[in-house]
């Protein structure tokens, strides 16, 4: 699945590292690092993470929804 | 003439017209995408110059680098279906507007109704070809890039060699002290960050630097790149003669506008970029706005009401994120229902383990205060003001405070600004900005205010010579 932050949007709250701590971590106080890549099977993990985002900096891709895309 | 015809010539553009989008990275896809949510079901064809199709840079000098992520696993995230004719790996090298045509390198020519120009920028080479071929030597901005510069650090250099230290030459330091490698960072201005800065934050960055083992070298250029027999980079001169021993060598010098392609067309453009209105539609040579051309992210530049009305080109994210959407709407908009695009410039840069982020532009400004927090701690803000004015924020570790900046900014509220929060310094005096004058040797920042012209070649006048 593929993900992107908006970094410019991003707090540092980290609300979304303990939900998808194979995906989001922080790097020092507050620079949030993210794998743009996870496995499609933490797709779940990283839905909640995206829905628990304060400010909503998490973009996800629909590519569940829309299939490949085009 | 009926109200409605204007309104049914754009109801009819949305169902049939074609739209080409030449450009396939954020502000092309994103403004794909925004095509197809309003309802533009006619032809659409994506053109770009790189095989893959679109992908987030930002993780590239971070991420990538360290090895957390792999340089073909950034690719965009997608919003909806676009149903896209796209051309990949192949670039755009005209156009003619009078067929209205999108000439590519293989030849084709592409017809259009309506045109997006997002051709964003490449990474300026090293100056010298011969050595810029050497093995070893490296820029970073494509995927590629950072997948080779990648497999570079991985096998363990003796030491790495940055050229420049703006945000992304920072960043690339910081990873291979992560990585633990030897590096050594050249810069020809006083300290990095100067160019987007001033030299009060480049003097904190670089104590942040040397913290973390950087080995950097303000006030000198590299003016020479030796290689071994089988030519891959062994030693740099300097420009204060000494030399060093380097097995990587990252020219991180800035970026060039991808707009030779534009050349001959008789848009406003050139170096700095294709010159638009607020609403992103092109300028003609002459400064005639054109009604079926449009541009957006690294390469659009248009007046900003903040900052005197300058043309400002800005190479970040959000701007083109949201640039793309916006020049998408208004490519099958009418009149009433265009917006401005007049983004309050932003960005953020992860480097040593701080946060680093930023609002407004540094470089309109001559004085700078700290109002909160610690400079010795690495978390503070800082606002930078001109005539008394606040035009730009910067925080280290303290970017939630950075909204409460840029509100001040967007309404040009007084500088120095009153601080929020309690964690004032002492003394908040303002002091010199300490921005490079223009034309000093150091890296152009990111957002460039690039006067008042729309184009840098000249109208063509028209001289009072007929009857009228």
């Amino acid at each position: 699945m593929r993900m992107v932050v908006d970094l410019n949007r991003c707090q540092g709250y980290a609300q979304c590292v303990p939900l998808a701590p194979e995906v989001l971590h922080l790097h020092g106080e507050e620079a949030l690092m993210y794998d743009p890549n996870p496995d499609d099977s933490l797709r779940q993990h990283v839905l909640r993470a995206a829905a628990s985002c304060p400010v909503q900096a998490i973009v996800v891709d629909r590519l569940d929804e829309i299939g490949k895309s085009s | 003439m009926r109200a409605e015809l204007i309104a049914d010539v754009v109801a009819e553009f949305k169902a049939y017209g074609r739209i080409v989008i030449v450009g396939a990275s954020l502000a092309g896809l994103r403004a794909a995408e925004t095509l197809r949510d309003e309802g533009f079901t006619g032809p659409l064809t994506i053109i770009g110059d790189e095989k893959q199709e679109p992908y987030d840079r930002p993780p590239l000098s971070k991420q990538v680098l360290k090895g957390l992520a792999r340089a073909d696993h950034t690719l965009l995230p997608r919003m909806r279906k676009v149903d896209a004719d796209w051309r990949l790996g192949v670039a755009a090298t005209g156009l003619d507007r009078r067929v209205k045509q999108v000439r590519l390198a293989d030849g084709e020519q592409v017809p259009f109704d309506r045109l997006l120009i997002a051709t964003g920028t490449r990474s300026r080479p090293w100056f010298n070809p011969q050595e810029a071929a050497l093995e070893g030597v490296f820029t970073l901005r494509t995927a590629d890039d950072a997948g080779r510069l990648r497999a570079a650090l991985a096998a363990g250099p003796g030491r790495v060699l940055i050229v420049g230290a703006g945000f992304i030459g920072s960043e690339m330091a910081s990873v291979c002290r992560e990585l633990g490698l030897a590096v050594t960072v050249a810069e020809r201005a006083e300290g990095p960050l100067v160019g987007a800065l001033g030299g009060v934050i480049g003097d904190i960055a670089a104590e942040m630097q040397r913290d973390h083992g950087v080995d950097l070298r303000t006030g000198v250029s590299v003016e020479a790149l030796e290689g071994d027999a089988q030519g891959h980079v062994r030693r740099a001169r300097l420009s204060d003669g000494t030399t060093l021993d380097v097995d990587v060598v990252v020219a991180s010098l800035g970026s060039i506008r991808n707009t030779e392609w534009l050349e001959g067309a008789g848009l406003a453009s050139g170096r700095w970029g294709v010159a638009c209105d607020a609403g992103c539609r092109v300028f003609d040579i002459n400064g005639v706005v054109t009604d079926s051309i449009f541009v957006a992210g690294d390469i659009a530049r248009a007046p900003h009401v903040l900052y005197d009305y300058q043309f400002l080109v800005q190479e970040h994210w959000d701007n083109a994120d949201v640039g793309g959407r916006v020049a998408a709407h208004n490519m099958v908009s009418l009149e009433p229902q265009r917006r401005p695009h007049l983004p309050l410039p932003a960005f953020w840069s992860g480097q040593f383990g701080v946060n680093i982020k930023g609002v407004g532009v540094g470089p309109f400004a001559d004085e700078i205060v700290i109002t909160q927090g610690s400079v010795t701690d690495r978390r503070f803000a800082a606002a930078y003001g001109r005539n008394g004015r606040i035009v730009a924020a910067v925080t280290f570790n303290h970017g939630k405070w950075l909204e409460y900046y840029g509100a001040l900014i967007e309404r040009s509220a007084p500088f120095p600004p009153p601080p929020p929060g309690y964690d004032h310094p002492d003394g908040m005096q303002p002091m010199p900005a300490r921005f490079p004058t223009p034309g000093a040797p150091t890296g152009w920042p990111d957002v460039v205010l690039t006067g008042h012209d729309p184009t840098e070649r000249g109208a063509e006048y028209e001289y009072r010579t007929k009857k009228r």
